[in-house]
């Protein structure tokens, strides 16, 4: 089931081959494996974001391997240099086989 | 609306919340497992990113984190490497007394355009958080800083 996940660019006002900050955020639990269960004792199994591709047109321009010690929600931003009207595409991908996409585009005229 | 309506309505609506939350954790039930994740400590992470070679501390390296975290559960760190985009392959963030040393780890490509990144990072208690870039030349630099966490495993008993 994908997750909610918001993109959002600074600036809004950009030209060709101006840097743009990326910011991105996935409501995601992060649960690290190691917290215990109040009632059974047992450990909430480890679940969390284990990678964050991101896509520039054809092109893979960022690739990210998270950990569970990474906060819930993981919040990360990044910069991208606006050399091309492309799309720009994040993915999020968790250790149970979750997929969320998220694409914005970016414009240089 | 008079005083007793009005009080009916809330307990209504109260009960009607904590329905609402019992719904919720039925939905989105947990997992259990009877063991934690493997650990992995900060010397196993380094060596896994450096393959062993040496890391030297740089300026070049910016690391900006709080120096006291109130929470640990969300402690905001920032890198950034002050070396042209084409000379920074990956950033590496490390949290030395973790349970999983290597938080996070990013690979970088020119089509960035500057080495930074941004994120929240968990800490479990007081410890150095240390930012390693790996350079395109195959050497390593790096930065650390101390974190003080006041309120550190509660996230840990009380996710």
């Amino acid at each position: 089931m994908p997750k909610t996940a918001m993109v959002k660019i600074e600036p809004k006002d950009y030209k060709k081959d101006d840097l743009i900050k990326v910011n991105t955020v996935i409501m995601h639990p992060m649960d690290t494996g190691l917290v215990k269960d109040k009632e059974s004792g047992k450990y909430i199994a480890a679940y969390h974001i284990t990678d964050v591709e991101v896509y520039y047109g054809n092109e893979r321009i960022t690739t990210m391997k998270l950990s569970g010690s990474v906060s819930a929600n993981p919040f990360i931003s990044f910069y991208v240099k606006a050399t091309k009207t492309a799309p720009l595409k994040i993915v999020w991908k968790d250790n149970k086989g979750d997929v969320t996409e998220k694409v914005i585009d970016i414009n240089v005229g | 609306m008079n005083r007793r309506e009005l009080l009916k309505g809330a307990a209504l609506a109260v009960s009607g919340l904590t329905f609402g939350s019992s719904l919720l954790t039925d939905v989105f039930a947990v997992e259990l497992a009877d063991a934690p994740p493997p650990k992995k400590s900060y010397e196993e992470a380094l060596k896994e990113i450096t393959g062993g070679k040496t890391v030297a501390d740089s300026d070049k390296v910016k690391l900006i984190a709080p120096e006291i975290a109130e929470n640990g559960a969300v402690v905001p760190v920032t890198v950034e490497v002050e070396l042209p985009i084409e000379q920074v392959k990956a950033i590496h963030i490390l949290a030395d007394k973790n349970h999983n040393a290597r938080t996070m780890s990013v690979e970088l490509t020119p089509a960035n355009g500057k080495a930074y990144i941004s994120t929240r990072i968990r800490l479990a208690e007081s410890m150095n958080v240390v930012a390693i870039a790996q350079l395109a030349d195959g050497s390593f630099i790096k930065a650390q800083k101390p974190v003080k966490v006041t309120i550190g495993r509660m996230w840990i008993i009380n996710n």
